[in-house]
């Protein structure tokens, strides 16, 4: 299976506050807020790195995970970003 | 409770200023009649102080950032501005008279992601509305204009100001934004002349209208909660600050000066002297104005409108005490729920007794 690459969206409006990330969608005005590990995606999320990468060698390395659940999670949260228009992939 | 709301407490614990309120200029090809500026130019900041205004206030944390005027499309570099905003995330709000905007400017809003349109519309008349705003045919160009910009998918304000030259039109606003598939909202509040003058007022609708309006179901969701008998004020309420302004939310004009709130003109402190953070963070005037508590205030901490009157410490400050009384706001209060506010008992007992007395013989 190829891998997969995501961006931000330029398409969003976006803070950090009290070290968690605002979000909101220009699209929708859906506003999410995104926990350290959301945070740590978001911010590594530029278009080149693949998300796979980004899994083992930024959220495993930080958080107390599997691999397998860190790369679970982080597919579902990309899905999700994605369909409000947030993340790019 | 709501992701804003908790926002908004985080960014007050925090002490960040998340909403910035930014007018890029004074000028306007409006003249409306109840405008608070003057609209010449005295020097507004150019763009390149404005990129750096812009770029501190990300750096600050804020979040939601509102360009407003005077009309902003009379300046030159405002695409440009609006387009080093988003790129730098923010939530941008526009307020526009919306006489500039045609389907080239429209669709470019659009692109740039600007999340929100404020556009005034004073009546559904347009001999009321171009009365107000002294523009001939101003109504016409601002409803193709809102038009316009719903065609290209954005999000589009209503803001309805009441005042005595169309206190009976709100009910023709709010069918032509429902008409035009525009949000509406209404305020009956009329502020003095930033530089204090007081002509402006003349226009503030009277009481019996006041009365009316807040008894409209059309503005208000439910009539009885919102007209009922204030309660006992408890010591949250008491111990509570009385708007955001100073909080979580300032305003900069067009020479660079910060208000704690556009309609609050106490001098903060001058982005073109200093920088927004050390302004924010370090103000005497900010932090007079961040200390000011119901418990703490004249007058009105006695008063039974206490917890729940819309008192505003700018219109407060422009009366003559920022802890004291704003009239506007004691005779709002009053029309909206008939229990008498302590200021005006307080006024009415200062008045002198009347020059000629008329006594009966014994």
């Amino acid at each position: 299976m190829g891998e997969t690459y995501i961006a931000r969206s330029t398409a969003i409006a976006a803070r950090m506050i009290g070290g968690e990330m605002m979000i909101m969608s220009a699209v929708d005005s859906t506003f999410f807020t995104l926990n350290q590990v959301g945070t740590l995606i978001w911010q590594s999320a530029d278009g080149k790195t693949p998300l796979s990468e980004i899994v083992t060698k930024r959220i495993c390395q930080d958080f107390d995970v599997t691999p397998e659940e860190a790369q679970r999670d982080a597919g579902q949260f990309v899905t999700e970003l994605s369909q409000h228009g947030i993340l790019l992939v | 409770m709501s992701l804003l709301v908790e926002m908004n407490e985080k960014a007050l614990a925090l002490g960040i200023p998340l909403s910035v309120h930014l007018d890029l200029t004074y000028r306007c090809n409006e003249r409306c009649i109840h405008c608070y500026l003057d609209h010449d130019d005295h020097g507004e900041m150019n763009t390149a102080e404005i990129e750096d205004v812009l770029t501190q206030l990300a750096e600050a944390s804020v979040f939601f950032l509102t360009f407003s005027g005077g009309e902003v499309l009379l300046r030159h570099d405002f695409f440009h501005l609006v387009e080093y905003a988003r790129r730098r995330l923010f939530n941008l709000k526009i307020k526009t008279n919306g006489v500039m905007i045609g389907n080239k400017e429209a669709q470019r809003l659009r692109e740039l992601g600007v999340e929100q349109v404020q556009i005034s519309v004073y009546s559904h008349r347009p001999e009321v509305h171009d009365a107000i705003t002294k523009l001939p045919g101003s109504l016409k160009r601002t409803v193709a204009a809102i038009r316009r910009l719903k065609l290209h998918g954005l999000k589009v304000t209503i803001a309805n100001v009441l005042m005595t030259a169309n206190s009976f039109d709100n009910a023709g606003v709010i069918a032509l934004a429902n008409e035009l598939g525009a949000f509406y909202t209404v305020d009956p509040t009329i502020t003095p002349k930033i530089d204090g003058g007081l002509s402006p007022l003349a226009l503030r609708i009277p009481g019996h209208e006041l009365h009316r309006v807040f008894r409209d179901p059309q503005l208000v969701p439910n009539v009885e909660e919102f007209c009922a008998p204030p309660p006992e004020p408890g010591e949250d309420v008491m111990d509570g600050y009385p708007c955001s302004a100073g909080h979580t939310a300032c305003y900069i004009s067009p020479y660079g000066d910060v208000f704690p709130c556009v309609q609050f003109p106490l001098p903060t402190g001058n982005v073109r002297r200093q920088k927004f953070l050390d302004i924010w963070r370090r103000s005497p005037q900010m932090a007079d104005v961040r200390s000011i508590r119901t418990k703490d205030l004249v007058t009105c901490s006695s008063c039974a409108h206490a917890g729940t009157c819309t008192r505003c410490p700018g219109l407060a400050y422009l009366e003559g005490n920022m802890r004291g009384p704003s009239t506007a706001d004691c005779e709002k209060s009053v029309q909206r729920t008939g229990i008498p506010a302590a200021a005006m008992a307080v006024r009415a007992a200062a008045r002198p007794p009347a020059l000629v007395q008329i006594q009966a013989l014994a």
